[in-house]
């Protein structure tokens, strides 16, 4: 497999954050990870783009500990976290905060209650202290107090979503997860979160690792991207780069063309 | 021939592997019962949603069968000139069986298919994952609240069961099939041991615990949408009525046999 502007060596510069080393996966017959190799450093904001049924999913889900893999490495801060059990893993999440696809809001408590859950029943905050906190997110991400009382099935997606970016930085993770932040959401809410997304990365100094197939959103929050096709990171580099690189998974998947070496399972109905 | 067997041999095998699943399951509950985070909040919410809503269902099924099962056993023992048994009969079955059997069943098809398709619609939203994300463990969170308010709530249930369950046979026995009403109390009371409402609550307690078991188990391993949710909720009430009934059976021999 292709693979450019290969990740810096870990001899010349601070061990990464994240490090995936020979990851694989498998669902019954289908492999879905391959032996993935990915490294994200402290403070980068990687962006893992690849079509639908990639295995995109499937890796922040191994990475976050919500999924076993069948083989290979998963470092966090030097820490191997695969084999992990629950209670060594307990520390480990509280540097982990996640932005699910379909937001993954809680029907039955509020928006603020939402906000502040894992600070009260993660870290033991008092709720009033927590309440504050969570208000403080909420505006952070745009939304008034007005709507702290609501349920989240009173709100539109796109505020969905942002109350789902401000429960994943309300405990002021070292680590943020991006799980197709834009999808299903109209171009400028689209954007609007993107920026939103920047904004919270940079302002905690987080590393962060998105995943989507919506090339806009991954130029605009990525510092770095790397393309998984067939369970194989193929392509890597500088977000900059992908539009020169001549990589043909990159160049078919940037531009859309459904000819290329990347073939779509068609099932006949 | 070889197939055949080769076949009932991997059901089985299969059969063994879902009792292991559920058995782990149900362990890794309630082994996090042992150390904190407690949710009390939470244990009392199951408990109100388990009992208090469950009463108008489980009042209503136990008077009614309390009073079918009058008029069927003055029917029955009219033919033996044992009428004076009725009473008796009602408070036995009532206590020993079909409280807790109907209250079980009611309360299955009621809380059980509740409990299944929440959990199974927050499995399907990714909601259990983000419980994990936030730190907090879902076994812990969601499934022993419930597991404890079903082992508490439904012997509670059952106790109203058994009250109104001999209440309907009083009523169709005073009413119309013209028993005195102190004599019909005193037959009633005569027979009735400590034991009969004690086995009672002890199987109540057993079904409130499977049913609460079978929702959480297929809710939580629900997959695949809509569907998925819908499957799990068919499952969760059919497998908590055939253990009630199997259940009770074993109970039932460990008590009285």
């Amino acid at each position: 497999m292709i693979s450019e502007a290969p990740i810096r060596s870990p001899g010349s510069s601070p061990a990464p954050k994240i490090a995936v080393t020979g990851l694989r996966k498998s669902f019954g017959q289908k492999q879905v990870l391959d032996g993935v190799d990915i490294a994200c450093h402290t403070g980068e904001s990687l962006v893992i783009i690849g079509g639908s049924g990639t295995g995109k999913s499937v890796l922040i889900k191994c990475i976050l500990g919500l999924m076993r893999p069948d083989s290979g490495s998963i470092g966090i801060d030097g820490v191997e976290t695969v084999g992990l059990g629950r209670a060594a893993r307990a520390p480990l999440m509280l540097k982990f905060g996640m932005l699910f696809q379909g937001s993954a809001l809680f029907d039955s408590l509020s928006v603020w209650e939402n906000v502040a859950f894992g600070l009260i029943q993660g870290r033991g905050m008092k709720r009033q202290e927590a309440r504050e906190i969570a208000l403080r997110k909420l505006a952070a991400v745009g939304l008034g107090p007005e709507i702290a009382a609501l349920s989240p099935a009173e709100l539109s997606g796109g505020m969905q979503k942002r109350v789902a970016l401000a429960r994943a930085i309300a405990a002021e993770p070292e680590i943020l997860f991006f799980d197709e932040p834009t999808t299903g959401l109209d171009p400028i809410m689209a954007d609007v979160i993107n920026r939103l997304i920047v904004d919270c990365v940079r302002g905690l100094g987080a590393t962060a690792i998105s995943i989507t197939h919506d090339m806009t959103s991954a130029r605009k929050i990525g510092d770095r991207i790397a393309m998984l096709h067939a369970g194989h990171i193929v392509w890597q580099g500088p977000a900059a780069e992908i539009e020169r690189t001549d990589n043909p998974f990159v160049d078919q998947f940037v531009h859309g063309r459904a000819e290329g070496p990347i073939q779509m399972e068609v099932r006949a109905a | 021939m070889i197939g055949f067997i080769g076949s009932i041999g991997a059901a089985f095998l299969a059969f063994l592997a879902a009792v292991g699943r559920l058995a782990l399951f149900a362990g890794r509950a309630l082994g996090a019962g042992f150390s904190p985070p407690y949710y009390p909040r939470l244990i009392l919410r199951q408990i109100v949603d388990i009992g208090y809503y469950s009463l108008p269902v489980v009042g209503l099924t136990a008077l009614f069968t309390g009073m079918v099962l009058a008029l069927q056993s003055h029917t029955g023992f009219s033919r033996f000139n044992a009428e004076g048994a009725v009473a008796t009969v009602v408070v036995l079955s009532v206590t020993r069986e079909l409280g807790p059997v109907i209250a079980g069943l009611m309360v299955a098809g009621r809380v059980g298919a509740s409990m299944a398709a929440e959990i199974g619609t927050m499995r399907v939203t990714e909601q259990i994952d983000a419980l994990t994300t936030l730190s907090t463990d879902p076994l812990r969170y969601l499934v022993l609240p419930r597991l404890l308010a079903g082992f508490v709530t439904l012997p509670c249930l059952v106790l109203v069961a058994d009250i109104v369950g001999v209440f309907g046979g009083f009523l169709v026995g005073t009413t119309k099939l013209n028993f005195n009403a102190v004599s019909y109390l005193t037959q009633t009371e005569r027979y009735l041991e400590t034991m009969d409402v004690v086995s009672g609550l002890v199987k109540a307690a057993v079904f409130g615990f499977i049913v609460a078991l079978m929702g959480c188990y297929h809710g939580y391993h629900s997959r695949g949408g809509a569907e998925g949710v819908g499957q799990a909720t068919t499952h969760a009430v059919v497998s908590a009525s055939i253990l009630i009934l199997l259940f009770n059976y074993f109970l039932t021999q460990a008590f009285f046999a």
